[in-house]
């Protein structure tokens, strides 16, 4: 059953970057846009198991620290070679100054 | 589950036989590496995006080669060409390596059509398949010299140092790149090449050949037509008579060093150059430093470099202490190709971990 759980503060991620999220298990990225938006995906990259919090963020795009394959955050669409695969997203909403993201 | 045995000094590097299962059973096959640690926001500021630097550095790539080839043109059939054609040729047959990498990683520039076409440009010049050679530089980034897994493993145990330096007039090489292109063209990949391309792309990959072929075919006829040798002067020799500083640099970033180890500062070389080289090379000598972060650009790899080389074993000083280093691994590798140079780290370093970098070692005792 979908439900809402709180990933972090949304001053604890600088706009323009993303950081890391464990949960129940699994591990998220949460997205902080340069719009001010917010925006969650699954954490490691599709092409290979590389875990994207330490790569780039431009714009909409995340860039995988491994082989630079793209994404776009908003959508998980794959953008760049070598990352062919989309990436998962999950709705996001901002509350009282946290992060929510919905997991089934 | 037990691994099979192998002989001391026995290796397979294909990608499809015993060492590949044995690198994917023993964890070594997309594992997780050692990376120096840099705080976020030097990190972010190092990985930043820029167009300006690598179109200066490109206009003045093309600056040579229309300077050198316009040279080598007008004074054909004199001693005066020969000046214009070396520098044309090294411009040509070397830079076209580091250019065809560091757009092939998208990082060279900000904007994507920019890397593309840097890219497609210089997979022609290096006579490289840009899908195939995109895929098999993926596999060397996750599996950088894992036996059975990295198919750019340019010095293989026990090493054959004649076959190796005679590929720096890279005649071996590029006669060997041609004869891929060749089959790709005709349709066909290897069974090494399906392994690390995706299904998705082999198509791509034959295609790409066939325009390649397609230009150094009309460059035969040019040449033919004109009896001449001018044409294949300017186009595809370049890869064999100026490529000798592709070589001579690509041969420092890993020989001598250690196999199957999750650490670069253990198989790879940091390598200070003369700007002339850093200029053609575009700062490859840093090359633990890209190893272990290949998202960020060439320009930036020297800023890097400061802020991780306490981590990091001393760099070579210079190209010659390089190849000094180089050949006394080699020769002991020669006899015991067990055996690899492992550099000492400064007090400030973080030390090697035994549990992953034994495994060289204990992959002959199981």
């Amino acid at each position: 059953m979908p439900h809402w759980i709180r990933a972090c503060a949304t001053d604890d991620i600088s706009p323009e970057d993303l950081i890391r999220f464990d949960h129940d298990g699994l591990t998220y990225a949460i997205y902080h846009a340069p719009d001010g938006r917010f925006y969650a995906t699954a954490g490691r990259c599709t092409h290979e198991d590389v875990h994207l919090c330490d790569g780039l963020v431009m714009g909409h795009l995340i860039e995988c620290p491994k082989h630079n394959g793209q994404f776009d955050y908003r959508t998980g669409e794959a953008k760049r070679l070598p990352a062919c695969v989309n990436l998962q997203t999950f709705p996001v909403k901002v509350e009282a100054g946290a992060v929510f993201i919905e997991l089934n | 589950m037990t691994a099979a045995p192998f002989p001391v000094g026995q290796r397979d590097y294909s990608l499809v036989g015993p060492d590949s299962r044995r690198a994917v059973e023993i964890g070594l096959a997309s594992a997780e590496w050692y990376h120096s640690e840099v705080p976020r926001a030097v990190m972010k500021d190092l990985m930043k995006r820029t167009d300006g630097p690598a179109i200066r550095d490109t206009i003045l790539w093309f600056a040579l080669l229309i300077g050198g080839a316009w040279g080598g043109i007008y004074f054909w059939g004199t001693w005066a060409c020969v000046p214009f054609l070396f520098v044309y040729s090294v411009v040509y047959g070397s830079s076209c390596d580091s250019r065809w990498h560091e757009c092939g990683h998208g990082t060279a520039f900000r904007t994507p059509w920019m890397n593309d076409v840097i890219y497609q440009i210089a997979s022609f010049m290096v006579m490289r398949n840009p899908v195939t050679w995109r895929w098999s530089h993926a596999r060397h980034h996750t599996d950088t010299y894992i036996v059975g897994r990295d198919a750019e493993i340019a010095w293989m145990r026990p090493p054959k140092t004649l076959t190796n330096f005679l590929a720096l007039f890279d005649v071996i090489g590029a006669v060997r790149s041609l004869g891929i292109l060749a089959r790709n063209a005709s349709g066909r990949l290897t069974p090494d090449e399906k392994d690390f391309i995706p299904e998705s792309e082999w198509g791509k990959a034959v295609l790409a050949a066939r325009i390649h072929m397609a230009i150094y075919a009309a460059t035969i006829a040019t040449a033919l037509a004109t009896w001449s040798w001018l044409p294949l002067m300017l186009i595809g020799l370049p890869r064999i008579y100026g490529s000798w500083h592709m070589v001579m640099c690509g041969h420092l970033q890993h020989a001598g060093l250690a196999e199957n180890v999750l650490d670069h500062r253990l198989n790879t070389r940091t390598v200070y150059m003369n700007p002339i080289s850093r200029f053609i090379y575009w700062n490859m000598n840093y090359h633990i430093e890209h190893h272990m972060f290949p998202m960020v650009p060439y320009h930036a790899l020297p800023r890097l470099h400061e802020v991780i080389k306490a981590d990091l074993p001393p760099p070579n000083t210079s190209i010659l202490d390089g190849y000094r280093e180089v050949f006394a691994s080699l020769r002991r590798q020669k006899t015991d190709p067990e055996y690899y140079l492992r550099k000492t780290l400064p007090p400030s370093a973080k030390p090697y971990r035994e549990e992953f970098h034994t495994l060289d070692i204990a992959r002959s005792r199981t």
